[in-house]
């Protein structure tokens, strides 16, 4: 509080702020340009949410998730279930809080697999160079060949169904894109003065890459990972709706779009409330995602 | 520039070699015995050692791998254990049928996505701006298969517009093969689209910004002229290489909206024949999506290529 009002002073007094500039620190400059705008302050809110809708799912949500209550489904929204039943007599309202946990921990799971293994492909593959370079990222071209969704099925199918094997397989299929970023990164800054610097003051090839490096490489990465976060719980969405997923009676956002269909005509709002869930969260991931590249780094507005 | 064609075709061919070896491996790694499957529980062991021989199944992995190899050369790719068909003129049926809607789709989000973006940034900050950067944002949050069902629900089941699922070729019957295609192709090309507007309105909010942009503009050049004649062609640049990387997940959409609309193509071919464990169909299958997305990246490059010069050296 105490420093947000600073650049107000700076402001009433043009020339003394004109010899002192102002010492706002970089993490409240930082959190001041993200929050700029209302949209992102909105995306963050959804976020913060979901989050907690996640932790406090046993005390939010009304109803067991996975209790059934036959002589009680396929009911419409009432007083007692405000998003109605599903045909097992589940509570959907209480499906969607439960519902938060598998997709907030598939996108943070999977992201997290797929970023510390692609960095340090990339860190090897950028660094080294020559044949191991050749080879890290030929295997990268053979993944990035195949389209993510029937990479990550095609993975799921040999790991079974169940909501381990979901994260690995989506994290496994999102590696190539950080070893990529992270190999152009690596192989820019190895040419940097202080590299050398480092290298003529006795470093080790292990200490340059790790300690003078991979630092410098971590920026742009989180900025993928925010990104990709939206579409790692639209993959594990898809992945559930095709019955390829987490394993029933689970409750996954995707799941109960499929199952919803079947009562389409008589009930759409089992398929459409899990839906509209699924995109307002992934609109905020993508939104934040987006500012914080715009915030940690203009220069690659537009390029990720 | 030829050796730039030949140094991406053998790129290109090491990649797919790869994948073949990469898919072999995965697939035969993968739980449960296919022949068991195919045959049923109450299946003698005669008949699976049998059914294992005419499967080839019971041969070395490598002799397996080698004669996949083989078969990917000669086009002869074996029989489907679960559709029972020779897989080759099978898998080419069901390529047709996913092109057909794909190739629809990948047009339209490409001319509507480019169009859309240089609309918003040309109206940068006008309401028309923030409207489709707001629908392009949408676009790629929605996930496909939800719009799909809601689709459904909305012009097939409320409205009665549409039919609501199902395939006919434009050749047997061409209006039910157009409303039939309507949702499919509109749906798919969405998420594409969405990708293509953003990229481009920000390739051009980058392009307008240029000195020579200025020159043409004091030099009295009509607005439609800079537009589209000497800014668009410099903003197209990073919207090719969008193409290729767009493919990928135009294809891995069709898998979804083959599932939604019961469309028999290849992503409905795979996700039975997952399930089902048919390893050559999965396998060849994922190797001619892979081939397919391979082909049409180096056809990008090649491109690039002849765009920009300075691609070809580095």
């Amino acid at each position: 509080m105490q420093i947000e009002a600073k650049p107000i002073h700076n402001a009433a007094a043009p020339e003394e702020a004109a010899f002192s500039p102002p010492e706002t620190k970089a993490y409240v400059r930082f959190w001041r340009t993200l929050l700029a705008r209302k949209i992102v302050v909105a995306g963050l809110a959804v976020l913060v949410l979901a989050v907690l809708a996640a932790i406090f799912a046993p005390l939010l949500a009304p109803y067991d998730p996975v209790a059934q209550n036959l002589s009680n489904s396929l009911q419409p929204p009432s007083s007692e279930h405000w998003l109605g039943t599903d045909k097992l007599g589940r509570d959907v309202l209480s499906r969607v809080i439960y519902g938060a946990r598998v997709s907030l921990a598939v996108g943070f799971v999977s992201v997290a697999i797929a970023g510390s293994i692609g960095m340090l492909l990339g860190l090897i593959a950028g660094y080294a160079g020559g044949w191991i370079e050749s080879v890290v990222m030929r295997c990268m071209d053979v993944m990035m060949s195949i389209p993510l969704i029937i990479l990550a099925l095609f993975i799921g199918s040999v790991l079974g169904k169940g909501l381990g094997n979901v994260m690995l397989a989506i994290g496994i299929g999102m590696i190539p894109t950080y070893a990529r970023l992270t190999r152009g990164q690596v192989k820019s800054i190895k040419q940097l003065d202080y590299v050398t610097a480092g290298t003529l003051g006795g470093a080790s090839k292990l200490k340059n890459a790790f300690v003078h490096i991979l630092p410098n490489c971590i920026s742009p990465n989180i900025v993928l990972m925010t990104m990709n976060l939206g579409s790692a719980i639209l993959i594990e969405a898809a992945l559930s709706f095709l019955g390829l997923g987490i394993n029933p009676p689970m409750a996954s956002w995707g799941a109960m779009v499929s199952d919803g269909y079947n009562h389409l005509r008589t009930l759409p709002l089992l398929s459409i409330a899990p839906g509209v869930v699924i995109m307002i969260v992934v609109l905020a991931f993508n939104i934040v995602g987006d500012a914080l590249r715009d915030t940690l780094d203009p220069r690659l507005r537009g390029s990720l | 520039m030829t050796l730039f064609i030949v140094r991406r075709f053998v790129q290109t061919a090491v990649v797919l070699l790869i994948v073949t070896l990469l898919v072999f491996m995965i697939m035969r790694s993968m739980p449960g015995d296919p022949v068991v499957m195919f045959l049923g529980p109450d299946a003698s062991q005669e008949q699976i050692d049998h059914y294992t021989a005419v499967f080839g199944l019971d041969q070395p992995l490598a002799v397996q791998y080698m004669k996949w190899l083989g078969n990917i050369a000669t086009g002869e790719f074996g029989k489907s254990i679960v559709y029972r068909q020779d897989i080759g003129p099978f898998i080419l049926e069901r390529l047709k049928v996913t092109l057909t809607i794909a190739i629809p789709a990948f047009l339209i989000s490409v001319v509507a996505g480019v169009l859309l973006g240089v609309t918003a940034a040309v109206r940068r900050g006008r309401l028309l701006d923030s409207l489709i950067t707001v629908m392009a944002n949408l676009g790629m949050a929605t996930p496909i298969f939800w719009l799909s069902i809601l689709c459904v629900y909305i012009f097939s089941l409320k409205l009665g517009w549409l039919p609501v699922q199902g395939f006919t070729w434009p050749t047997e019957n061409f209006s039910l093969a157009i409303q039939k295609m309507i949702m499919p192709v509109l749906l798919l090309s969405l998420g594409p689209l969405a990708s293509y507007a953003r990229q481009a309105r920000s390739a051009m909010l980058e392009v307008i910004r240029q000195d020579y942009i200025r020159t043409g503009r004091s030099k009295g050049l009509g607005e439609r002229t800079i537009i589209f004649k000497h800014a668009l062609r410099n903003a197209l640049i990073p919207i090719i290489t969008l193409m290729g990387l767009q493919l990928g997940h135009l294809i891995g959409g069709s898998v979804l909206i083959e599932q939604v609309f019961v469309i028999p193509g290849m992503g409905n071919m795979l996700i039975t024949a997952i399930l089902n464990k048919d390893y050559q169909l999965v396998q060849t299958g994922v190797f001619v999506i892979a081939a397919s997305v391979s082909l049409c990246n180096l056809l990008v490059d090649i491109a690039y290529g002849y765009v920009d010069p300075r691609i070809r050296i580095s």
